[in-house]
């Protein structure tokens, strides 16, 4: 069997976590799938574009899966507000009316859009179609004793409306994901809750309350990192962790991992390659931890 | 079939802290939570508490956390919630405080509504001209514009499910917020610059992390969410461009219009403004960031295709919609 996808970077692997592409090539190589990257679609818009302009943000992610759909395969997206935002469009874009008229707007800028094709997370294409007996079968490296947090992030859920992958109150993707990596999840309530990322310019103590909250609580159930879908989620969590421990007055240092890193670790591909150490809180304990098979010293 | 279910039983009042109490019951298969609360009440303990009035999600009476969801408990069947969660766990909604076992405090939540004055503003003398009888008419599509708002029956789900509520005593929260965003966009009202103003600071629209929480927790399918972003809409439009809010909008569309992609190396500068007083706050992270190889440079090579990305953002009309609001003009 042959897994073929045109790759969405989305613009947070191409910048502020370039550590996210990496592991992603990395973790498909090492899985046989093949990824085409789309270097010229533009950005989703996050949402954020369609605050302002919805019409304007639909038509951008109609010339997006454009440039997919004329690939002939589905399209692998690697950031959870891509796929929100991709899932969304792709639901309204399925209307013939709304198809025609924003077909018109893009017909000399990439158009048109037959809405034949999905756009699928990595962590969906690891499950629906790759599937987690095939993926048990390529784990060099089982992360056993691993205590692992899932952070899903909001967009990857919720609207269910348009996503309907996972129930947004009980998913179990990720974990299914984490067990087949040999590693134990965490059940804590912060996994279906928000990084506060969006609100991180305009209300910072918000949104680091509500970093802090969600990393204490799942620290205090015992994980040795989380692990998130959503590079957005990651920049917040990962990047601003010291910022929250400093709302919260508790030191946290609890790893971050993009869901490919940590897929990667399981498939025996060197740290280095999968970014790791591009990581701002440090994850060399938690390396140490998984290299003694989750024994605790 | 006979089921547990287990709720949360408090009285602050009596100095009663929150515990969990569960009673096994017999219910019809198509039994709701509420017929299950009833049938613990009338069979099992008469002093379990909870609000409900109409039975079939019309008064919102009987909103509660079931299984850590916040909704209805007349609108939510037993079996479903078993099936998903393999347990039936009633709490009292969150971010209020409780009277009593499941029943809240409701003030709070509307002293939030009351603040958005949910009522609209039209001084009689400001159209003097107008007979009484077309006072009232508005186009079909201004009334379908406030439709998705007016179906909410203030339940406080939406306000239970709210991130944001959570952390910051201030905000108005999401049904609040919708309930402003229905009378901004009532044709009939004259207010809407001041609505627009007072709601443009702290505890206001731009306060919502768009977690979707309240869009997901809503029984009436009010989507209060998307209220609040068009609220950030027509407040851009309405010229209240000067918060960081507005600011993260325009210049994410700037930034996106020239390189066809985001760069977080510039966002924060161009928000801030190339100000070194400004930006010397972000300078220690910015340096951690670079040395870990994590920070992007302030301009990049605009994609491949650009022109296309930029031919659609300056789209006049097809793909810029005006505005959602039905101009204020329009009924004249
Ligand atoms: S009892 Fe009226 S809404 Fe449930």
């Amino acid at each position: 069997m042959s897994f073929k996808y045109a790759y969405y970077t989305g613009c947070a692997a191409k910048g502020v976590c370039p550590e996210l592409h990496q592991s992603t090539l990395a973790v498909a190589r090492a899985l046989g799938i093949e990824l085409v990257e789309l270097k010229s679609a533009s950005c989703c818009g996050a949402g954020v574009i369609g605050e302002l302009e919805y019409e304007t943000q639909l038509a951008m992610n109609a010339r997006n899966l454009a440039l997919a759909e004329r690939m002939g395969t589905d399209m692998l997206t690697v950031c959870g507000t891509c796929q929100g935002v991709l899932s969304r469009a792709n639901h309204d874009l399925k209307g013939d009316d709304l198809r025609g008229r924003i077909n018109e707007v893009i017909s000399d800028s990439g158009g048109p859009y037959g809405g034949t094709i999905q756009p699928k997370h990595l962590l969906w294409v690891l499950i629906q179609d790759y599937g987690i007996k095939r993926l048990e079968e390529r784990i060099k490296n089982p992360l056993t004793g691993l205590r692992v947090g899932p952070f899903y992030g909001c967009y990857i859920l919720r609207p269910s409306e348009y996503l309907g992958f996972d129930d947004p109150y009980n998913p179990k993707s990720l974990e299914q994901v984490i067990r087949a990596l040999g590693a134990q999840p965490v059940d804590y309530s912060g996994r279906t809750k928000c990084c506060g990322f969006p609100i991180v310019l305009e209300q910072e103590s918000s949104a680091m309350r509500m970093v802090g909250t969600n990393l204490l609580e799942a620290m205090d159930k015992g994980a040795d990192c989380l692990v998130t879908p959503c590079p957005l989620c990651h920049m917040n969590l990962d990047i601003y962790q010291g910022r929250a421990e400093k709302e919260m007055d508790r030191k946290i240092g609890l790893p971050i991992l993009h869901l490919p890193q940590l897929v990667g670790l399981a498939l025996g591909i060197e740290p280095r390659e999968l970014g790791l150490e591009k990581n701002m809180v440090d994850t060399g304990r938690l390396l140490e931890l998984a290299s003694r098979g989750g024994v605790r010293v | 079939m006979r089921i547990e279910i287990e709720i949360e039983r408090s009285c602050p009042g009596e100095g009663q802290a929150a515990r969990f109490q569960s009673f096994h019951v017999e219910v019809p298969r198509h039994a709701t939570v509420l017929d299950t609360l009833m049938a613990v009440k009338n069979q099992e303990d008469g002093s379990v508490t909870f609000r409900r009035s109409c039975r079939s999600a019309i008064c919102g009476s009987c909103a509660m956390r079931i299984n850590g969801r916040s909704g209805l408990a007349c609108d939510t069947q037993v079996e479903g919630e078993l099936r998903r969660h393999g347990k039936l766990r009633i709490q009292p909604l969150a971010h209020m405080p409780v009277v009593r076992d499941l029943a809240v405090e409701i003030d709070p939540f509307w002293a939030r509504v009351r603040a958005v004055q949910p009522w609209v503003e039209r001084p009689r003398e400001a159209e003097p001209s107008w007979p009484v009888e077309q006072e009232t008419r508005m186009p079909q599509s201004a009334a379908e514009e406030m439709d998705d708002t007016s179906k909410c029956i203030m339940c406080m789900s939406c306000f239970s499910a709210c991130e944001v509520a959570e952390v910051d005593t201030r905000f108005l929260g999401p049904a609040a917020l919708a309930k402003a965003y229905r009378f901004v966009a009532d044709p009939r009202d004259t207010n809407t610059q001041n609505r627009l103003a007072t709601l443009n600071g702290g505890g206001g629209y731009w306060d919502c992390t768009r977690c979707n929480q309240c869009v997901e927790a809503c029984p009436k399918d009010v989507k209060p969410m998307e209220a609040i972003v068009h609220l950030r809409r027509e407040a851009i439009r309405a010229g209240f461009t000067g918060t960081i809010g507005s600011r993260h909008i325009t210049d994410f569309l700037s930034i996106v219009r020239q390189e066809g992609r985001l760069n977080e190396g510039r966002m924060p500068m161009q928000m801030k403004g190339f100000n070194p007083f400004k930006l010397l706050p972000v300078l220690p992270l910015a340096w951690r960031m670079w040395r870990k190889g994590k920070l992007p440079l302030p301009w990049h090579w605009p994609i491949p295709g650009v022109s296309q990305v930029r031919r659609i953002m300056d789209r006049k009309g097809g793909a810029r919609r005006k505005s959602f609001v039905v101009g204020k003009g329009d009924l004249k």
